[in-house]
């Protein structure tokens, strides 16, 4: 148990989202284990399990812009409470719609805050000596702490930058929020893309499961090391050819559910094309659109061939410009992420981007990305040379192609995130001019 | 009162004697409904032998029945196992949760013995007791049949042969495709010579808060949407609880020739994908449930749950999937548990060191369900019947129930869940299937204890709310008690967290554990067949699958036994008893 402990807190502080000692896990199974020992945290943690039937619990002071965001945020939705010291942050990204629901704010560092906070929801956000803290638990392992911690952060960030948009079309703009703003716009780290440039990715095609599976082990590490997805989201796949040995059908080998994308290893599952078995039932909840993606790929190849590895992350400003959308009196807002039906894309003309933005929820379902982003993606046909095919689901994430290996995914990645941040400062400027 | 109707019909089949029994609003704060409901009921006369006329068996609704909250149509039925002498309890599908909630009882509680073969018909507040002799000996697929010319509307529940029989795994069968399996339900029903109980309700269930059970409906469905394992190309909609077969295979946990290898032969060809594509199932389900992972194929027999897939192939030996479909249908018509069926034929075929021909499987299990004939003497099950032939180690079940198709040397979170599991050889209680294998909330390291204590002891308490409020234990792997929280109080109008529910879940676990010391259950019932330290699995390429190691379990028992307010010895203790408001008798406790 201990070092799982170990092991989240040093993932939170390797991925930015905490300073090292920022964080303090604890685990319960008949005792309790600590991430650090002799913590002052410790007797405030004490106290919150005792309150609570729980077997993991995290406190962490997130670090740098996941700070400034969430410290504004919690103070708005403090203000929103009416001095009842309580309130809650409503963002609209997919991920915290679908698991996290909402994130409940505590204006204060009590036991009996985080307490009653987090017997509502998963974790919560406590505003302390003016600045944010995360408290998040889990009932199975330290994990669930760590991912819930993780995805707050992504959906804070998503939600500040997100209703800094929605304000200035709205025309609500305030001086003081436009200073927050230009603070906490310098907070942001550089793009990993343009300091480090495209990793150096296995080239294909794979011909083997073990070939495969090096260059999606590969591909995931760094899709987290780039800051391009989050905790345990996003997933990646790869059509395998059917060989003469075996069943004579493709194969697709998709990261399983719930797997952090660098930290792959044995978490790929080979998943027949002709459902010829159900091995796949621990696969990715997108297995369905990733199988539907690579049937209409097929279909329309006359080969047969089409593309072979698909990508799907959570870059931040590629989900944050998909959120934004000028018809501020649609009939349909509010119910964007599954109904809307105006063609929608992130469009650059200098290097002939072209991504669209569909709606879709995770999964299947009537309302499931399943239905929406094949026949997106069919429809892209990349740059002139085919490079650069993707897809935005709003709220939610991108999903890119390669033809032979990752390695075109992974730049239509990187591309379609380095465009959307441009494009989202390019929007804010022109909108705060006018 | 919103979500319950305050109103319990007693029966007492000796007298014919109906009347209404009304409990204090406390009661259902406290226990909620289903297996809560049930517990407290039964508590008082826990100690009953099973066949005693006074012992009753509850068939308890909750308060999410006939709403819209997802997957409510369930019910629960409890009593002590002829079976086993634990407490008995079952969650059972179709619509017979629905129909008793509509007709405006929170629950049936039956007791005493008729003279002859009875039904109870209940339509709404109309109660009456008819002469069922007719029906004793006929398979349940013609009971069904005949009960249904003249109630075609609403849910009934029969027992069959088995029952008639005194099978001590007897099941009850509910609308034709459904069960309360496990325990011997169906056979604690014919102990009282109830023969079927059938409902119809035309009312309606008050809700405190429609739009907040719509919003608690909608983030419970987008869950289920997101997961792979219910609604996903491979899952539970598609392909039925039998999806999980495969995996079973690839991770070497499939129980093979009466446990004692993990792995079989050509199990790929006996997978869910095959019998798809053999026998063309329609998809069917409870009441109330989007999932509909119930199968039924185009002959109209019930397609075989994963549970039947496993142990009419893999444990005894068999690759013909015809004849799975054949044991399966024999022991719907009979009313027998296709768990223990299934275990315990395999326990014979060890005994006994005879390859089981499909011919000879049809004979036994008609011996099982008839007391005629050969397989009448192992109608016992397992356990008993390993006794009388001087090999109990071969009887693979705790407590005497029969264990489920996960071998726990595959899955250390299962291994203790078997064992301390408060009904005996049950996976659904705790279900670590959910972490160690389908990585639902997360993944957890199978081959490890560290940590499963407490997750084991949380999930217990959590799915002893799922069976009270009432829901489907399959919607946990992807939903939890946070969303079925709000659905709750949306309907009830009782303020509630998932953590107020786990308390409630932990008080009706203990309840169980109080009972079944009274009984005599102590450590020494909690553990798991000696099979399961000494020998190795079938280990493969990178994949060991060693014995479970012996200390560790033990280990890990005792610090569950912490966490559960336990002594050491397993027992409860009076200081955890009055914690969480339970009764506590000075005698109580059986030395």
């Amino acid at each position: 148990m201990n070092a799982q402990l170990a092991k989240y807190a040093a993932k939170l502080a390797a991925t930015g989202l905490c300073a090292p000692g920022d964080v303090l896990m604890a685990a319960l199974d008949d005792e309790l284990a600590w991430s650090a020992e002799h913590d002052p945290r410790q007797p405030l943690m004490e106290s919150v399990f005792a309150g609570l039937n729980i077997s993991a619990l995290l406190l962490a002071r997130p670090a740098g812009v996941y700070q400034a965001v969430m410290a504004e945020l919690v103070r708005q939705a403090l203000a929103d409470g009416g001095g009842t010291g309580q309130g809650s942050i409503t963002p609209g990204d997919c991920e915290t719609r679908t698991f996290l629901h909402d994130l409940p704010v505590v204006d204060s560092l009590t036991a009996d805050g985080i307490i009653q906070a987090l017997r509502q929801r998963k974790g919560c956000v406590v505003l302390h000596e003016g600045e944010a803290l995360v408290a998040a638990f889990g009932t199975v392992s330290p994990e669930q702490a760590y991912v819930t911690m993780s995805s707050m952060c992504f959906a804070c960030f998503v939600a500040y930058f997100a209703d800094h948009l929605r304000t200035l079309r709205a025309g609500a703009m305030t001086d003081q929020r436009r200073a927050s703003f230009a603070r906490i716009k310098a907070l942001l780290p550089e793009d990993r893309g343009d300091i480090d440039g495209l990793p150096d990715l296995l080239p294909g095609p794979f011909d083997s499961e073990d070939a495969a599976r090096a260059a999606i082990i590969q591909a995931g590490r760094h899709t987290v090391e780039y800051g391009l997805v989050d905790s345990y989201f996003g997933n990646i796949s790869y059509r395998l050819p059917a060989t003469g040995q075996g069943t004579g059908s493709e194969t697709i080998l998709i990261s399983q559910t719930g797997s952090s994308l660098d930290e792959l290893g044995p978490c790929i599952d080979p998943c027949r094309m002709d459902d010829g078995s159900c091995a796949g039932i621990t696969a990715s909840s997108e297995y369905s659109a990733h199988k539907a993606v690579y049937e209409a790929e097929m279909a329309s190849d006359s080969a047969g061939a089409g593309a072979r590895a698909m990508l799907h992350g959570h870059p931040r400003f590629s989900v944050i410009v998909s959120l934004d959308c000028e018809r501020l009196d649609c009939p349909k807002l509010g119910e964007c992420h599954r109904a809307c039906d105006t063609p929608r894309a992130v469009s650059d003309n200098a290097s002939g981007l072209s991504i669209p933005i569909v709606p879709g929820e995770v999964g299947t379902g009537p309302f499931g990305l399943c239905n929406t982003l094949p026949p997106a993606l069919a429809d892209t046909t990349g740059d002139a040379t085919g490079h650069g095919r993707g897809a935005i689901v709003y709220g939610h994430g991108l999903f890119t192609l390669g033809a032979v290996d990752f390695r075109d995914a992974f730049q239509a990645l990187m591309d379609v995130e380095h465009f959307c941040r441009a494009e989202y400062f390019r929007r804010v400027a022109q909108l705060d001019a006018g | 009162m919103f979500g319950w109707t305050g109103a319990i019909l007693r029966v007492d089949l000796g007298t014919g004697a109906r009347d209404v029994l009304r409990l204090p609003k406390a009661v259902y704060h406290d226990y909620l409904g289903g297996k809560g409901l049930g517990g407290f009921l039964l508590r008082d006369h826990a100690t009953l032998a099973p066949g005693d006329p006074a012992l009753p068996l509850i068939i308890a609704v909750g308060p999410l029945n006939a709403t819209i909250a997802p997957t409510s149509g369930r019910c629960h039925l409890t009593t002590r196992s002829p079976l086993t002498g634990a407490v008995a309890d079952s969650s059972a599908g179709g619509r017979l949760g629905t129909e008793l909630a509509r007709a405006g009882w929170d629950a049936v509680l039956i007791v005493g013995r008729a003279m002859r073969p009875t039904g109870i018909e209940i339509d709404d507040a109309d109660v009456r007791l008819l002469d069922a002799s007719a029906l004793v000996g006929l398979d349940t697929q013609e009971i069904f049949a005949r009960l249904r010319q003249h109630r075609p509307k609403g849910s009934i529940a029969a027992t069959g042969p088995a029952a008639d029989t005194g099978c001590l795994f007897a099941s009850l069968i509910v609308d034709t495709h459904h069960a309360a399996g496990r325990c011997g339900l169906g056979l604690a029903a014919g102990q009282k010579n109830l023969k079927y109980i059938a409902v119809h309700g035309t009312g309606r269930r008050k809700v405190a808060d429609l739009a907040g059970l719509k919003a608690a409906r909608e983030d419970i469905l987008r869950l289920t949407a997101a997961s792979p394992a219910l609604m996903g190309q491979h899952g539970f909609s598609c392909f039925g609880t039998g999806s999980i077969f495969d995996l079973m295979d690839s991770r070497r946990m499939m129980p093979t020739d009466n446990f004692a290898r993990t792995r079989f032969p050509g199990a790929e060809h006996l997978n869910a994908h095959a019998y798809k594509a053999r026998y063309q199932p329609r998809r069917h389900g409870c009441q109330g449930c989007h999932v509909l992972c119930k199968k039924i194929a185009a002959d109209g027999r019930s397609m075989p749950e994963f549970e039947t897939m496993s142990h009419f192939t893999a444990l005894i030996g068999n690759t013909d999937l015809e004849l799975v479909m054949q044991a399966g249908d024999l022991c719907n018509r009979l009313g027998l548990d296709t768990i223990s069926a299934g275990s315990t034929l395999a326990c014979y075929r060890e005994v006994t060191g005879q390859n089981l021909s499909g011919e000879r499987v049809l004979e036994l299990l008609t011996g099982m369900g008839t007391g005629c004939g050969p397989g009448a003497e192992l109608a016992v099950g397992s356990a008993k019947y390993s006794r009388a032939q001087g090999r109990p180690e071969l009887s693979m079940s705790v407590k005497g129930l029969e264990l489920p198709a996960y071998d726990p040397r595959g899955a250390y979170g299962m291994a203790l869940a078997y064992a301390i599991c408060a009904r005996g050889g049950c996976h659904l209680r705790a279900y670590p299937i959910s972490h160690e294998i389908l990585r639902k909330p997360v993944a957890t390291d199978r081959f490890s204890f560290s940590g499963k204590a407490r997750i084991v002891k949380i999930a217990e308490d959590a799915n002893a709310v799922v069976d009270s409020l009432i829901a489907c234990k399959f919607l946990f792997f992807a939903a939890s008690l946070e969303e079925y929280a709000r659905a709750f109080t949306a309907v009830t109008g009782v303020a509630a967290t998932a953590q107020d529910l786990l308390l409630i879940g932990e008080r009706i676990d203990y309840q169980e554990r109080l009972m079944n010391a009274r009984n005599g259950f102590s450590a020494k019932d909690d553990d798991l067949p000696p099979r399961f330290f000494a020998e190795e699995g079938s280990s493969g390429p990178g994949l060991p699958i060693p014995p479970v190691p012996r200390a560790d379990f033990l280990a890990c028992r005792a610090a569950y036994y912490r966490i559960r307010g336990l002594t050491p010895d397993g027992l409860p203790t009076r200081e955890t008893a009055e914690r969480l408001g339970l009764p506590w008798f000075d005698n109580s406790i059986a030395r």
